[in-house]
């Protein structure tokens, strides 16, 4: 091998990657260290991908015409100022965003204290009962959405027909479906924490009570507050459970409401503004959350990413 | 005091408060036994039910000895059948999650392994731009596609620049559904590979490189192993919901000739007289993914236990 062919760094053909002389590799291989580029390029034309498309659906919500695809010019109309389809005055269109709040409250509401206390009472209650309502729990973290609507839509029509379809329909099977939440999140806070506090506080002559009040719930509050996070921004965007079990416009959401008109042709930009409106929710309550969360664990170890982490339910 | 003592103190105080936990458990317990295990048994009531002929409506059986197979043999006759025609929709449903979960895991993969090792003074940013997605509503991020795919959308308008033909993206195209559900789902698998792929000790990877092996070697001999059981996780968690997944289809399509099981099972709901059928099919999909469930659970169990 010449001395040309390593300065210039071709490989002649049909020598192999092995070539080497008694001092060592004499090919130059690519330098293991540098940087990915095309990995970069990579994951930057995913993200494009994945948010560009939204970021033009919120700029049709704006769109001064009926086009969901071409754009006539900037308006508010579709919120405000159009005086039978705007979000504003439509009364389906804002009874939607009236549902959609309603649900969340109601599920959040029943859901995270229920959550807490389950998750509070299997983690320190051994037993054969405590561990199959567990693993009952985790299951419905996993099972599909569309099996689980159907069989909460039989329960509801043919034995607890005394609820019925509609809001409270709805809002049992959104916590059953969001208790996971609270119970995999606090019961995860539990094993950072360790036992050392409660029993220090049981030491010092606190009951059980005042252990749980004055030290168990503070220690909690962090995770309690995560959790209530993602519950509430999970039903704003929940869609199949309350597609299944809502009965009439009155307690039709925004996401079924969004669904039932686009689909089979054009719905308008009013359904574009609809769905901006969930998206600026969802993100004032992330953003919310994400700072509530910081200020809670402050003087914690753990960094921004651990945050995130925590407020994207992958704890 | 003694540390025998002690412990004997202890379990005397566990054995005291033993009822104060089983109260606190309680609720959540009686809830999930009626809104969760009973409505399954619903299920099973309006399977093994009968139909009242009259009023076209199911009847549910709730006698266990009591109930009857005909929702059973009829649902399987519409499956496995002759002139079955719920049989090609299975399969559809089949090849289209197969591929849409492995081109998922082709673009999820490099991106999640790109913001883990390479993210540096960025990877907050690129976590929050990777999480977006998650918060922001499905209907949402549907409705964007139908938007870019109709027939004067921008995605036709960017083909005639290059002087191709407008293409009927919505008009029941297989494409379109797939890319629909790798657009919905991917969040989920980048998010728990991100989470795998993170937790490897770099300094493995280092010593893979330092002993001598180029970076294709030590991906496939050291890194992809260590990623195996965030790979398998994350598909089981994107092709779980796939597998139920109604409305990317019925939004993107809308037309039988792309029609999936979750299709099926909610037409069948819609109408009185074929709940029961949607009732035999959402447990005969619960029964194919019982073991893939199971495999979660006690994956996830024993991971979480691992890293405290």
């Amino acid at each position: 091998m010449s001395a040309a062919d390593v300065t210039t760094g071709a490989r002649p053909a049909g020598e192999a990657a092995g070539a080497r002389t008694l001092t060592g590799r004499l090919l130059p291989r690519p330098n293991p260290w540098r940087h990915p580029w095309f990995l970069e390029g990579f994951t930057w034309l995913y993200l494009l991908w994945s948010l560009v498309p939204i970021g033009l659906a919120v700029l049709f919500s704006f769109n001064n015409g009926k086009s969901q695809a071409v754009w006539q010019g900037f308006s508010l109309r579709w919120y405000f100022t159009d005086p039978v389809n705007s979000v504003l005055h439509d009364p389906n269109l804002h009874a939607a965003v009236i549902q959609t709040l309603r649900l969340s409250v109601y599920t959040t509401l029943i859901c995270v204290p229920l959550g807490v206390a389950f998750a509070l009472g299997i983690n320190r209650w051994r037993g054969v009962v405590s561990a199959s309502a567990n693993f009952a729990m985790i299951l419905s973290f996993v099972i599909p959405e569309l099996i689980f609507g159907v069989a909460l839509f039989f329960v509801f029509t043919d034995l607890f027909t005394f609820v019925g379809l509609g809001t409270w329909a709805e809002v049992l099977g959104l916590v059953t479906w969001n208790v996971s939440w609270p119970a995999i999140i606090v019961q995860a806070r539990l094993v950072t924490i360790g036992k050392q506090y409660e029993e220090a506080a049981a030491d010092l002559g606190a009951t059980q009570m005042q252990t749980m009040r004055r030290v168990m719930l503070p220690l909690l509050a962090p995770a309690i507050f995560a959790s209530a996070v993602l519950v509430f921004s999970g039903v704003i965007d929940d869609f199949v459970i309350v597609d299944l079990l809502n009965s009439s416009a009155a307690n039709t959401p925004m996401s079924v409401y969004i669904y039932s008109q686009q689909h089979g042709g054009n719905g308008g930009p009013a359904l574009n503004a609809l769905g901006t409106i969930m998206l600026v929710m969802t993100f004032i309550i992330a953003i919310v959350g994400y700072l509530g969360y910081r200020w809670m664990t402050r003087g914690e170890r753990g960094s921004r990413v651990d945050a995130l982490a925590t407020l994207a339910g992958s704890d | 005091m003694t540390e025998s003592g002690y412990r004997a103190r202890r379990r005397e105080q566990r054995q005291q408060y033993r009822w104060f936990w089983i109260l606190l458990a309680a609720p959540g317990i009686l809830w999930l036994l009626f809104l969760f295990i009973v409505p399954f048994y619903a299920m099973l009531a309006i399977a093994g039910g009968k139909l009242n002929l009259i009023f076209e409506q199911p009847i549910a059986i709730w006698n266990p000895l009591q109930w009857s197979s005909a929702n059973l043999v009829k649902a399987w006759h519409d499956v496995a059948g002759a002139g079955a025609f719920d049989g090609p929709i299975v399969l559809r449903t089949i090849v289209y999650v197969a591929i849409a979960s492995a081109l998922s895991l082709v673009i999820a993969y490099p991106v999640a392994y790109f913001v883990a090792r390479f993210g540096g003074r960025r990877k907050g940013l690129l976590l929050v731009l990777l999480i977006a997605p998650f918060w922001i509503s499905y209907m949402m991020r549907m409705l964007a596609w139908i938007d870019l795919l109709q027939i004067n959308g921008y995605v036709n308008k960017a083909l005639a620049l290059v002087g191709l033909p407008p293409v009927g993206w919505l008009g029941g195209l297989s494409f379109t559904v797939i890319l629909g559900l790798v657009y919905g789902y991917i969040p989920y698998l980048i998010l728990v590979l991100y989470a795998g792929l993170d937790r490897i000790d770099p300094a493995l990877i280092e010593a893979g490189r330092d002993l001598g092996l180029g970076r294709a070697r030590t991906f496939i001999r050291v890194t992809l192993p260590m990623s195996r059981q965030a790979i398998l996780t994350g598909l089981l968690i994107t092709v779980l919901p796939m597998l139920g997944d109604y409305f990317t289809n019925q939004l993107l399509s809308g037309t039988t000739s792309t029609t999936m099981i979750g299709n099926v099972i909610d037409g069948q709901l819609q109408t009185p007289a074929f709940q029961a059928e949607g009732a035999v099919l959402s447990l005969m999909l619960l029964l194919v993914l019982t073991i893939p469930m199971i495999y979660y659970v006690f994956a996830t169990n024993r991971s979480s236990r691992s890293a405290t």
